[in-house]
Order: structure tokens, then sequence, then C-alpha cells
């Protein structure tokens, strides 16, 4: 095996990069979760955010409005998943599933005029002296804006849940609805916001992929990231600074695979290819292997439907 | 004011007429939809739901319509089990995969000789080869408390990618001049799968979809069984007073619709798709969920809405063909009718009130 074909550096500076779209989908998910409730749709919301930033960003030729269209996009698909299960109290297994199914079929229907070009190429920021840096300026501190907003949501995300009372109003009601309901807080608005936001998050995590990552559309090209992104929350025990450990550990597998690939090791590429599917699975095992901890860790009410009776 | 009243129990005259009403709902709104793209919604309409089966070319469209419900009913009748028990298996897809390759795989090594156990022992095949890729979400779930609808769905991904290489590799056809994918099974006949009767599109693969609602009937209404599937997901606390091993309970379910949806695939790749291809997989593990819930976890209900679903398919081809739209529409009109469907069951389970809520 020949490693020194890898350029580790290039390597290491692509792994944020490869682990935006993750995060932010995984982090938006994680609110989602906090509230109680279990959206399976990421991958739906990601994809369909992926294909209205694209289009947004194609139309005007802006970048930060194809990414304020995916929030959007993704908000406006999360909201279906939101009326459903908290307004018709739908299963949310099933309705998530169903977000998933309906988000792929939409989008390839959205995306039907866009296949084949290339959106308007975002930006890098520079930042002076830091990314003059050798080694650690081009892994960094040379990327676009998106990558350090998705670091500040993620901060910020933590620091609301563990300082606030916004946040600890969320968590209440994904402990326990009935007794936040009880308080006097308004349970199904306060998720349906929580579904929202994550929904926004997905949007924008898919639309990092179609106009940095790859950048151009093709039909399905989220390619399993929204379920990733579920697994990523399990994995981190539903706390937000392990999100990012697991994010970043997995865009670092990704990365290393394509490099893998590039430097044509005598491993099969389909092997390459699905292992960050298999380490994901591995993952999930050991991290829920030890059953009190994940049983505690988990929001008590995460995925039941509530219903105020009287 | 509207408010919800939970019924004590669930109506049963909204149980049937819930699937019924959800597909007006979305006709109705996939209408918009087409009208959104500027086609006709109601020329639309009646291509997807009419044409197919009573319309000009009906003679050709009936026979496609059990070609593509049987592997959708053998698949969701085996999900259908799961769902019941709280047992989500969402990675029908990719184990109907593993069960094509592993029949077809079966089917080749004997190629060319002749014989009447060649077709017989690639059905076994294909059942084992998806019944041991639903065993790993299962077998995770009951030692490592592993979620199942993850790993289930992960290793869609996987399999397409085990699909690819065996497409490329193992199973290329030698005579193929290089082309990825394998020998044409149907003809080598054998191992094909072919029409029983010419032109009414029935080969055993429907044959086995309709067996498999009957067993599954018997199952559930007569058998311990199934009573066990639906008390655990009902109750799974008096499940477990009851002796219901939970975990047990989870790997037969998803080795059973594992093994189902492994059935569906050999039949399809030795009979309407011919040959291990990279793009074999249609999507018919997770249209398959959309069947399953249509059919309110029925066993009869499925096999009715597995053949309202291959009507959307054939007459979403007729309306690709005429009418110029495109297949993703189709594919969001399906997950449309899901939508409308998890909404409109609110009115099984709850009784609507209009008017002031009265004070409880």
């Amino acid at each position: 095996m020949d490693l020194s074909a890898i350029n580790w550096v290039l390597l290491f500076a692509s792994l944020m990069v490869a682990s935006t779209p993750i995060l932010l989908a995984a982090v938006g998910e994680l609110v989602v979760e906090r509230a109680g409730v279990l959206n399976l749709g990421v991958e739906g919301m990601m994809i369909v955010g992926a294909i209205s930033g694209f289009a947004a960003a194609v139309g005007t030729g802006s970048p930060a409005i194809g990414f304020l269209a995916a929030a959007f996009g993704g908000a406006a698909l999360s909201l279906i998943f939101g009326f459903l299960t908290q307004y018709m109290l739908s299963n949310q297994v099933a309705t998530g599933l169903a977000l998933t199914l309906f988000g792929l079929g939409i989008s390839a229907l959205m995306g039907q005029g866009y296949i084949g070009i290339k959106p308007p190429s975002t930006p890098k920021i520079d930042i002076p002296v830091l990314s003059d840096l050798p080694i650690l300026g081009p892994v960094l501190f040379a990327h676009d804006l998106m990558v350090y907003l998705s670091l500040a949501l993620v901060a910020g995300i933590w620091a609301v849940l563990r300082f606030t009372r916004t946040g600890l109003i969320l968590r209440a009601v994904g402990e326990s609805h009935g007794a936040a309901h009880a308080l006097g807080y308004k349970v199904v608005r306060i998720r349906m916001a929580a579904i929202a936001f994550g929904g926004a998050c997905a949007g924008l995590g898919g639309a990092y992929l179609s106009l940095v990552r790859v950048p151009q559309w093709t039909e399905g090209m989220t390619a399993g990231a929204g379920w990733i992104a579920l697994a990523i929350v399990v994995f981190a025990s539903w706390r937000v600074p392990r999100v990012l450990l697991g994010a970043y550990l997995f865009g670092g597998i990704t990365v290393l695979q394509l490099n893998l690939q590039a430097a044509g090791i005598a491993v099969p590429v389909e092997l390459l290819s699905m292992s960050p599917y298999l380490i994901t699975i591995i993952v999930l095992v050991i991290m829920s292997s030890n059953r009190g901890r994940t049983a505690l860790s988990a929001p008590a009410d995460l995925g039941k439907t509530f219903h105020a009776s009287g | 004011m509207i408010a919800f009243e939970r019924r004590r129990q669930p109506s049963a005259l909204w149980a049937w007429a819930t699937p019924p009403l959800a597909v007006l709902l979305t006709m109705i709104a996939g209408g918009l939809m087409f009208a959104a793209l500027g086609k006709d919604p109601v020329a639309a309409i009646k291509t997807i739901f009419w044409d197919p089966i009573l319309g000009e070319f009906a003679w050709y469209y009936r026979g496609q319509l059990l070609v593509k419900a049987g592997p959708l009913i053998l698949i969701a009748i085996g999900l259908s089990l799961g769902f019941r028990a709280g047992i989500w298996n969402i990675g029908a897809e990719g184990q109907y995969i593993l069960g094509a390759i592993t029949g077809a795989a079966v089917g080749l090594a004997f190629y060319p000789i002749e014989s009447v156990f060649i077709f017989p022992l690639m059905v076994i095949a294909g059942a084992l080869g998806g019944w041991a890729w639903a065993m790993i979400p299962a077998l995770l779930r009951s030692w490592f408390n592993t979620n199942e609808i993850l790993v289930s769905l992960l290793l869609v991904y996987v399999a397409e990618q085990i699909l690819a290489s065996m497409s490329l590799g193992l199973l290329r056809n030698p005579e193929g001049a290089g082309f990825p994918g394998s020998r044409n099974l149907s003809q080598y006949p054998s191992a094909a799968n072919l029409e029983i009767a010419s032109g009414t599109g029935i080969h055993w693969g429907v044959v086995t979809a309709f067996l498999a609602v009957i067993v599954a009937y018997i199952l559930l209404s007569r058998h311990s069984l199934g009573y066990q599937i639906r008390l655990a997901g009902q109750s799974p606390r008096a499940a477990r007073f009851a002796g219901v091993r939970p975990n047990l309970l989870a790997v037969i379910c998803l080795g059973i619709s594992g093994a189902l949806a492994g059935l569906a695939g050999l039949f399809e790749v030795a009979g309407p798709a011919g040959q291990i291809s990279i793009d074999f997989n249609t999507g018919y593990g997770f249209t398959a969920i959309i069947v399953a819930f249509l059919g309110r976890l029925h066993p009869i209900g499925i096999l009715l809405a597995g053949l309202l679903m291959a009507l959307t398919y054939i007459g979403g081809e007729a309306a690709q063909a005429g009418l110029g739209l495109p297949q993703a529409a189709i594919q969001a009109f399906q997950g449309m009718l899901l939508f409308f469907l998890l909404a409109v069951d609110l009115l099984t389970h709850y009784r609507v009130r209009i008017g002031r809520r009265e004070v409880a």
C-alpha cells in the first residue's frame, strides 16, 4: 500500500468541508429530538434543501440567497411533518419515512432543468495571517463562510440548550410533555418550532452538498447523508459537543476512503464506498450496546404522540 | 374551535373508509401538482388511473399490472407483520437486492446444465439471501439493542455497493464483451421465471405473492404467532406479561420480511429484469412501505393497495409517454398518498368535535 500518494494536508483540509452537511443536519435533528420528536425525514429535507438552494443560487447568482432558500425549503417540508404529527397525531416513524419518500420525489421533480449546470461558486473567506500558517492554515482557516457558520451554530445551540430558559423549556417538553403541558407550556407550538428549525438546518446541509461539496445537482445526491445524520445523533447520546465529534469523525472516514480510492490501493472500490455506512453501523452498535446509558440519555418522551385530553 | 376526542375503540367504518378517502384527496392534490406543471390535471389522472385498465391499450397494461404488483405485495406483506409489532424494517430494498444476487448466483453456477431442480434451488437461495441480510439488523437489535430502523436502512447502501461489485465482477457475463451485468437468466430455460399463462403477467412471483397474502391472513387471524404480533404492537407491556419474547419476535418478523423481500428480488431477476445489473433495483422496497400502510397492514388491504400502487407505476409510464409527465412526478404523487393516508387516519382513532370545547 502506497500511502505517500495521499496529500495529508489536503485530506485534513477537505475533512471540514466533507463533515459540514452532516453536522448541520445532525445538530438540527438533535434539537428536534431533544424536544421529544423523532423526525426520520432528514434525508428528504436535506435533498429538498439541496435543490431549492441550488435553484435559487443558479437563478439569482448568489450562493447566500441559495442557502437562505434551502433553509426555507427544508423548513417548509418539515412543517408538513409537523402538521401531521402534532395536529393530526400521526405516527412519527411512518410520517418521517413518508417525508423522505416525498422529498426524494419532489426534489427530482424540482430539479428537472438543473442537471449538468454549475452553481455560482461560494467564495472562500481569507483570514489574513491565519490562513497563511503552514499546515494549520489550509486545514482550519481557508474555508467558506458556511463551515464557520455551522460551527457557530453548534456552539450557539449548545449554549442555548445548556444555559437559557428557552433551552430548559425545550428539554422539559422532550422529557415529559405531560408535565410541561401542566406547567402551561404550549407543547405543540414549541415542538413545531423545533421541527421547523431542524428542517432549516437539514436544508442548509443539503444545500452545502449541492453548492459547495459536490457542486452540482443530481437526483438522490444526498445518498444516505440524512440517515447518517440520524445515526450521529444516537452516537452523540443527544449531546451537542459529541455531534461535532461524530460528524467530523464521519467526514474524516469519507475523505479518507475517497483518497484511498484515488491512491488506487488494493482494496475493491465498492468496499471503500460502503465503508462509511458500515462504520456508522459499527459505531451505532458500540454506542447502543450499553442499554442503561442509551436509555438514560435519550429524551424520555422521544417519539411519543402528545394529545392534551380534557 | 375544532377538537379531537379519543375514541374508546378505533372506528371500524373509518378503518375501511380512510384509504379510499386518502386516494381521492391525493388525486385532487396530485391534479393540482400536475396543473402546476402545465399538464391538464383531468387528462393526467385519467391516464394514470383509468386508461391502463379500461382504455384503448389496456390489453398491454393489464399484464404489466400484475408484474409490478407482485413484488410490491410480497414485500409489503412481510413488512406489515413487523410494522404491526412495532418492528421497523425499512431496508427491504437491500434484502431485495441480496435475494436477487444469491438466487441469481445459484442459477448462474449451474449454467448451462438443464434440470428441473435449478429453479427451486434458486428460490430457496433467494429467500435465504434476503433472510440473512435482514438478520443483521435483527441480531444487532436483540444482542446490542441497536436501532433496527437505522441499521436496516444503512444496509441498503451497502447492498447497492455489493450489487455494483457483483455486476462488474463475480457475476459478470463472461460472454458479455466486458459490459457490466450478468448472463440473461430469462434466456436460460432452467433458471427462467417465465409467464405461466401468456399475456396475463402472472409469473411464479405473482403466485407467491397471492400465497403470501393467504398465509399472512391465516397467521394473523388464527395462529398464536399472529396474536403475539398484534399484542406486541398494541401493548408491549401486556405482551411481555403474556410471555411474548420481544427479541425473538423481532428476529422472526425481520426474518420473514427479509425472506419475502429476497424472494421478490429473485423472481424479479429471473423474470422481468432478467439479469443482475448495476441499476437492477428500482425502489420496490421503499414503495412497499407505502403499500403496507395504504393496505392498513392487513393482508387483503395490502393486496388491493399493491394493485393500486402498481397502477400508479404503469399509469405513470403511460403519462410519461403520452403527456410528457416527468417520472419524478409519480414518485412525489406516491409520497403524497402516504401523507394523506396518515393524516386522515386521525378519523379512525379520534372523533372530531366542532364547537366550543366543554369543560372536563
